[in-house]
C-alpha cells in the first residue's frame, strides 16, 4: 500500500470508529433527548478546537464471549480542544457504547487524559453518561474507578474540575463527580445515586422513581450534590462557558482580567435594597449585583441552602468570590447545610486564587434540635477552618446585624480579613437586642409593675448603646464605618491595594479541617 | 424566558416569621426546614425499627418475660439478620408486627412493660 492507499485505510477505519454504537443506538440516544457523546463535545469546545485521542483504543476483556464483540473507543471519547480560547482536557462517555459501561480500557483512556490535564495544567471536563461498571470486566472495571478518583483528589485545587451529568451516572461512579470542583446537571437527564430504586425496593421495601431518588433537582436542591441547573444540554453548556470565564486555568494563575465595567446603579441601588430595620428582608443577590461589574454574578448551588448566597463577579473586571448572608431566607442564618456550602466554597476560592469578599447580615446559627443533632458545631466549624486557613485577600463587608457565632465566623478580623468595613446600619453584638435585653436586665424586668414596658425599654436602651458599628470599631475590630453608596469604590481600592498579598501558613503536611 | 418565569414565582413565595434569640425576623422558611423532624423524647419500653427491614423472626409473645439482651426479634435488611435485644427486663405487652411484615425506620415493632 503507498501512502494515499494508507490514508484512505486510515479514513476508513476512524469512519468505523467514529460511529459510536451504530444508528439504532444512536436513535434511542436521541429519543429520550439526549445528545450523543461527540455532538455534546463538539457543542461545548470552541468550533473545530477538539482534537481527538485513543479513537482505537479497544476494550480487554476476555470473558463471557466479550472477546467476540467490538466496542468502538471502548465507551468513552477523550481528547484536548479549547473552550473559549482556553485549553481543556475533556472526556465523554458514550451511552451508545455498551451503555457507556467503564471496563479497564475506558478506564484507562480517561485516566491518561486526566494525566495529561495535570501534566499540562490545564482544566479537566469529564461528560458522564454511563450505566456503571461493566460487569463482565469484573474487578478490573472497579481498579478502573479506583484509579480516577485517585487522580481527582491529586488534581484537587491543582487544576479545575468540572463534571457534567448527562445521562445516568450511579454506584461507584458518583464519587468522581463528587471529587470534583462543580458538578452540572440537566433536568430530566441527570440521575446520580449510589443504589438505585430496584434495590432500594427490594431490600427496604421504600418506593421512588429514578428522578424523585437522584434527579437534578433533587441534587441540587436536597442533596447540595450538584452546583449548577439546567432545563436542557444547551443552556447547561453555556453555563459552564460562563463559569469557565470566572476561573483560572491553574492555581499558579490569576482568572482572566476583562475590561472594567460600572453596575447598572439604575436597576440595582442600594438606597433601595435594603432596610435599615434588621429584622426586615431583603434580596442579598440585589446587593452583589449593585457592586459588580456590569451588575453581573453567577451564582453557584443557587438551590441549595438559600440562606446564603456564593458566586463569582468582576470587580475592576477581576473575579471575585462573594460569600454572602442571604436575609430574605431563614433570615440568612448558618445552618448545617450553609455551612458546608460556604466552607468548600472558600477552599475553592482560596486554592485558585481568587479574593473574597464576605457580605455579612445574620442573626447567628439557626437554632433547634435537629440542627444540633445533625452536628451543627462540626458543620459551623468548617466555616471558621476555610476562612481561617484562606490566604487570598479577604474583605468583609458587615451590612447590618453580625450577631454571637456568626460574626466570628463570617470572615471576622480574628480569622484575618484584610479589610473589615461597616455601614452606620451595622450591628455588631453577642445577640438581637431582645434577647440580650431579656438577659441582661432579666431582674429588673422581673420584678417590674409594668414588665412589658420595661422590657421594651431596655431593648431600646440595649439598641441605643450596641446596636451599631462603633463598639466594635472603637476596638479596630472594623477598619472603617463606610457610607452605603461609596462600597464599590472601597472595596475595590481593598482589592487593589491586596493585589501583592503574601501571607504563608506554618509548615505542615496539611490541615485536619473539620470534614 | 425560563429565568424569568423562575423569578416570578419566587417573588409570590410568602414571607413568614423566625425566632432567633428573641428577635423576629420577616423572611422566607425553607422546605427542608418546614419538614424537618421535630424532636420528640424516646419511649425506651417501645420498640421502633432502627433500620429499614423485614421482619424475619419473632422469637417472643404476648405476656413473655423478657431479661436484659434477651433475643426479642429478628430483622432483616441489607443481607444481615439483626437481633433486637431487650434494653432491660421486662414483660412484652404487645407485638405490632408478624413474621414477613416490610417494616419502615423508626416504625413500631413491639411495646414492653
Amino acid at each position: 500500500m503507498g501512502l494515499k492507499e494508507k490514508t484512505s485505510d486510515l479514513k476508513v477505519r476512524m469512519r468505523n470508529a467514529l460511529k459510536g454504537g451504530g444508528d439504532k443506538a444512536i436513535e434511542k440516544q436521541k429519543a429520550v433527548g439526549k445528545l450523543t457523546a461527540r455532538e455534546r463535545i463538539l457543542a461545548l469546545l470552541d468550533p473545530k478546537s477538539f482534537h481527538e485521542y485513543d479513537l482505537f483504543v479497544e476494550h480487554a476483556a476476555k470473558d463471557f464471549d466479550m472477546d467476540k464483540k467490538y466496542l468502538p473507543g471502548d465507551g468513552v471519547l477523550t481528547g484536548t480542544g479549547t473552550l473559549s480560547g482556553h485549553p481543556v482536557c475533556i472526556y465523554a462517555q458514550d451511552f451508545t457504547v455498551a451503555g457507556g459501561s467503564l471496563g479497564w480500557m475506558h478506564a484507562k483512556k480517561i485516566t491518561k487524559i486526566m494525566d495529561h490535564a495535570l501534566k499540562l495544567k490545564v482544566p479537566l471536563i469529564g461528560i458522564n453518561d454511563s450505566g456503571g461498571a461493566r460487569i463482565q470486566e469484573g474487578v478490573n472495571s472497579l481498579a478502573g474507578y479506583g484509579e480516577i478518583f485517585f487522580r481527582n483528589t491529586l488534581a484537587s485545587g491543582v487544576i479545575p474540575q468540572i463534571s457534567v451529568i448527562l445521562g445516568p451516572c450511579a454506584g461507584g461512579a458518583v464519587y468522581s463527580p463528587a471529587l470534583t470542583d462543580f458538578v452540572f446537571v440537566v433536568d430530566k437527564i441527570s440521575k446520580m445515586f449510589i443504589t438505585g430504586p430496584e434495590v432500594i425496593k427490594s431490600v427496604l421495601g421504600e418506593e421512588i422513581s429514578m428522578e424523585a431518588l437522584g434527579g437534578a433537582r433533587v441534587h441540587c436542591e436536597t442533596t447540595g450534590n450538584a452546583h449548577f441547573y439546567a432545563e436542557s444540554e444547551e443552556q447547561c453548556f453555556s453555563q459552564i462557558k460562563k463559569l469557565a470565564s470566572f476561573i483560572p486555568w491553574n492555581n499558579t494563575r490569576k482568572a482572566e482580567r476583562f475590561p472594567k465595567k460600572s453596575p447598572k446603579t439604575r436597576q440595582y441601588k442600594i438606597d433601595n435594597i435594603i432596610s435599615e430595620d434588621p429584622k426586615e428582608p431583603y434580596d442579598v443577590r440585589d446587593i452583589i449585583k449593585s457592586l459588580t461589574d456590569d451588575s453581573d454574578f453567577l451564582e453557584i448551588m443557587e438551590m441549595f441552602a438559600q440562606n446564603l448566597v456564593i458566586g463569582f463577579g468582576r470587580m475592576n473586571g477581576e473575579t471575585v468570590g462573594f460569600v454572602a448572608n442571604q436575609p430574605l431566607v431563614l433570615a440568612g442564618v448558618l445552618d448545617v447545610d450553609s455551612s458546608d456550602k460556604a466552607a468548600r466554597f472558600i477552599r475553592y476560592c482560596d486554592a485558585f486564587n481568587i479574593p473574597l469578599i464576605t457580605l455579612v447580615d445574620l442573626p447567628g446559627y439557626l437554632p433547634g434540635v435537629d440542627q444540633e443533632h445533625a452536628g451543627v458545631i462540626r458543620h459551623g466549624a468548617k466555616v471558621l477552618y476555610a476562612y481561617s486557613e484562606a490566604t487570598v485577600p479577604k474583605i468583609t463587608l458587615i451590612m447590618r446585624k453580625a450577631y454571637g457565632g456568626g460574626y466570628i465566623a463570617m470572615c471576622s478580623h480574628h480569622l484575618r480579613a484584610d479589610f473589615v468595613f461597616a455601614w452606620p446600619t451595622a450591628e455588631i453584638a453577642v445577640m438581637g437586642p431582645e434577647g440580650a435585653a431579656n438577659i441582661i436586665f432579666r431582674k429588673e424586668i422581673a420584678h417590674a409593675k409594668d414588665p412589658d414596658k420595661v422590657r421594651q425599654e431596655k431593648v431600646e436602651e440595649y439598641k441605643e448603646k450596641f446596636a451599631n458599628p462603633y463598639v466594635a470599631a472603637a476596638y479596630g475590630y472594623i477598619d472603617a464605618v463606610i457610607e452605603p453608596n461609596e462600597t464599590r469604590k472601597i472595596l475595590i481600592h481593598a482589592l487593589e491595594i491586596s493585589a501583592e498579598k503574601d501571607v504563608r501558613m506554618p509548615t505542615k503536611k496539611h490541615g485536619i479541617p473539620p470534614f | 424566558m425560563a429565568k424569568n418565569k423562575e423569578e416570578k414565582k419566587e417573588a409570590s413565595v410568602p414571607l413568614e416569621i423566625l425566632k432567633v434569640d428573641d428577635v423576629a425576623y420577616s423572611t422566607r422558611l425553607t422546605k427542608k426546614f418546614r419538614e424537618r423532624e421535630m424532636y420528640k423524647p424516646k419511649d425506651p419500653k417501645k420498640i421502633v425499627a432502627f433500620i429499614p427491614g423485614t421482619i424475619a423472626e419473632i422469637y417472643v409473645k404476648k405476656g413473655s418475660k423478657v431479661s436484659y439482651n434477651d433475643k426479642m426479634l429478628g430483622l432483616e435488611a441489607m443481607k444481615m439478620i439483626n437481633e433486637v435485644l431487650a434494653p432491660f427486663d421486662a414483660v412484652v405487652k404487645k407485638i405490632y408486627v408478624k413474621k414477613g411484615d416490610i417494616v419502615a425506620k423508626n416504625q413500631l415493632l413491639l411495646e414492653l412493660e
